[in-house]
């Protein structure tokens, strides 16, 4: 079943349909986190398409409704997880450390044939599990981590247990270059460090922007490659829009560390119009119906499609 | 008199974890200071030092739990809290992760001053969804803690006492259960952790007096068996009085006025406790009498409630004998 998951479209494929997807969910709604599409498409697909040994989901193609929160009396309680396949020693496992990215990581899983796109229709809908920022229950997502900089030490956690009960499967933690402000993050390497957490890999997205903007108008990080290195993680620097060069990261010897790669990407790759709004690109409302008409026949073209008839 | 326990965490932590594979020893860089200090030399391949960086130990405990495992954190109860208070709720209470968070110095039992004195401590962990608070008032209870606390099917946040502590009872914690120490039908006194054995040492001497008191411990704050207490508000003439270690907003005098405002009883309440204000460093016997915590405040504090004064001094409160109790003086309550 496995394999059947894999490959029926290539990475680059699956990149371009991510963008697609959130490009006419965003101009379907008058707005929506477009800039993360841009600069994560790649590294999502290749982790789902490529890199992660998943399971077949286990869940419905179409997500059910909100179920309700963790409780005593909400015994049938589950996570998102199982869109990800089932929990064996073997698979490995993925958190999407900022929640954020969600409506590119649902775009992802409908494009690796784990989700149905009714799944994207719910988005962000009272009443619908498929929330805007990822939560537990969301599909694909196993804890939550809207709260940034708390996904590297669950994972680190996870690992170890993991690792003590023989487990082969990697715990894989998608990540973004603004979580560096956290203390946490620190915390977390240095964790993985002195306890030889080797079977934690993350990939960070290096878009530099965050909710205020640029992240060097809000707050410098420095050289944050250097400073993980120092901190006892593995890190290699990747062009976040190169494929080839993921792969070629993955396979870099980690014993002892964690992997962590750095992509380095861009907030308007495959979508150029969005550099207008730089450096506010956290979230993307548009401004006007003038500018959203514009968007849409810019963007459209540059990803090779027909504007989207958002009217009816 | 009473029996003072040495240490009584260390050989019931190391017990409980030898006996379960799934449970593993997480510290905060305050290891001898959490007595696990021959555990971690014992024992190694369970134990993990997580250094000082409390808001990773909260996530990576809890991805100690999502793989089945059940963490017990080891550190003065205000950090467990204060500092990576977001993780709690993200990574361990939120999911219901099976976490065993050991609050050691509660309260005023530190001489460490504001920033190691958890005195909302229960307050807090009270407001946050499908957290079980626990509090330990003796040897005992320290010794049936991690049983107890490993019983919980979610996460659990428990008042430890450390060093020499008082044997006050003769059975463990059974958790949800209140200890009925005295059963009169004057007035009832709820007291928890340390401010048991002031208010049993207030009980003996007001017994003296005359005064009928009715005395409960509780070991277990969440949840809470609010019918039992009910009962026994109803079989006192009287009020009700409380006294923590710990601020007199959302600790137990709040969940007694909640008890008592909810079911529409029409008793005074005293709360006694920390009343909106900080600690300073000091010696437990001075912050507790700074404070207003200890066996006079008590007695004060119930001559307020019956409108009556018993002349009780600071002697006779220090000449009262404090004796264990016995599971055979009340048991029907234990």
């Amino acid at each position: 079943m496995e394999q059947t998951l894999r490959n029926e479209k290539t990475t680059e494929e699956v990149a371009l349909g991510i963008r697609r997807r959130v490009f006419e969910h965003s101009i379907r709604n008058n707005g929506g986190y477009m800039s993360q599409a841009c600069s994560a498409a790649e590294q999502l697909a290749w982790l789902y398409n490529e890199e992660l040994n998943l399971g077949a989901p286990t869940l419905p193609m179409i997500p059910k409704p909100f179920e309700g929160v963790p409780h005593k009396d909400n015994p049938d309680y589950h996570t998102g997880a199982g869109y990800n396949g089932p929990v064996a020693p073997d698979l490995d496992r993925l958190f999407i450390a900022p929640a954020h990215y969600a409506l590119v990581a649902y775009a992802t899983l409908i494009e690796t044939g784990r989700m149905a796109p009714e799944g994207l229709e719910m988005f962000n809908k009272d009443g619908s599990s498929v929330e805007m920022i990822g939560a537990e229950h969301s599909p694909g997502m196993e804890v939550h981590n809207g709260t940034l900089g708390i996904g590297l030490s669950t994972a680190a956690g996870l690992a170890y247990g993991r690792k003590l009960r023989g487990d082969t499967g990697n715990v894989w933690v998608y990540m973004s270059d603004g979580e560096v402000q956290e203390g946490q993050t620190w915390e977390a390497i240095a964790a993985c460090a002195h306890h030889k957490i080797d079977n934690v890999k993350a990939i960070m997205d290096v878009n530099r922007q965050q909710c205020d903007g640029a992240m060097d108008s809000v707050m410098e990080v420095g050289d944050i490659g250097r400073k993980m290195e120092e901190f006892g993680a593995k890190v290699v620097w990747v062009n976040a829009h190169s494929i080839d060069e993921m792969r070629e990261a993955v396979k870099t010897p980690h014993p002892g560390q964690p992997l962590i790669i750095l992509a380095n990407s861009s907030p308007f790759e495959g979508m150029p119009t969005l550099e207008e709004r730089f450096p506010r690109l956290h979230y993307v409302r548009f401004k006007s119906e003038d500018e959203r008409a514009r968007f849409n026949i810019e963007i459209a073209e540059s990803l090779g499609i027909d504007p989207i008839d958002y009217a009816h | 008199m009473v029996e003072m326990v040495s240490r009584p965490y260390e050989a019931a932590f190391e017990k409980h974890a030898m006996a379960h594979d799934e449970v593993l020893c997480l510290s905060a860089d305050l290891t001898s200071s959490c007595e696990i200090d021959k555990f971690r030399d014992n024992h190694p391949e369970k134990f993990l030092s997580l250094g000082m960086a409390e808001q990773n130990m909260m996530s990576f405990a809890g991805g100690l739990g999502l793989a089945g495992y059940r963490p017990f954190l080891h550190s003065f109860g205000v950090f467990l809290y204060r500092r990576p208070y977001d993780q709690l709720m993200a990574s361990i209470a939120y999911p219901r992760r099976k976490v065993r968070l050991m609050g050691f110095l509660p309260g005023i039992t530190t001489p460490g001053g504001m920033t190691h004195q958890a005195i909302e401590d229960v307050s807090v962990m009270r407001s946050i969804p499908n957290m079980t608070i626990l509090e330990t008032g003796d040897a005992t209870e320290v010794e049936s803690i991690c049983e107890a606390a490993d019983s919980i099917d979610g996460p659990v946040y428990c008042r430890v006492l450390r060093g020499s502590v008082p044997r006050l009872f003769d059975t463990p914690i059974k958790v949800g259960e209140m200890r009925e120490l005295e059963t009169g039908n004057d007035i009832l006194i709820v007291s928890s952790g340390i401010t048991t054995e002031e208010a049993m040492r207030a009980s003996a001497a007001l017994k003296g007096a005359g005064v009928s008191v009715r005395h409960l411990h509780l070991n277990t704050i969440k949840p809470f068996d609010h019918k039992t207490m009910l009962d026994h508000i109803a079989s006192v003439k009287g009020g009700v009085i409380t006294l923590e270690n710990h601020v007199v907003d959302g600790g137990i005098g709040s969940l007694m006025a909640e008890t008592m405002a909810d079911a529409g009883v029409g008793k005074r309440l005293v709360r006694l406790g920390l009343k909106d204000t900080y600690a300073h460093g000091g010696s437990r016997a001075y912050l507790m009498r700074y404070y207003g915590l200890d066996a006079l405040a008590l007695v004060h504090g119930i001559e307020d409630l019956m409108g009556q004064k018993f002349g009780i001094t600071e002697d006779d409160l220090s000449a009262a004998r404090v004796e264990a109790v016995h599971s055979l003086v009340k048991a029907e309550g234990l």
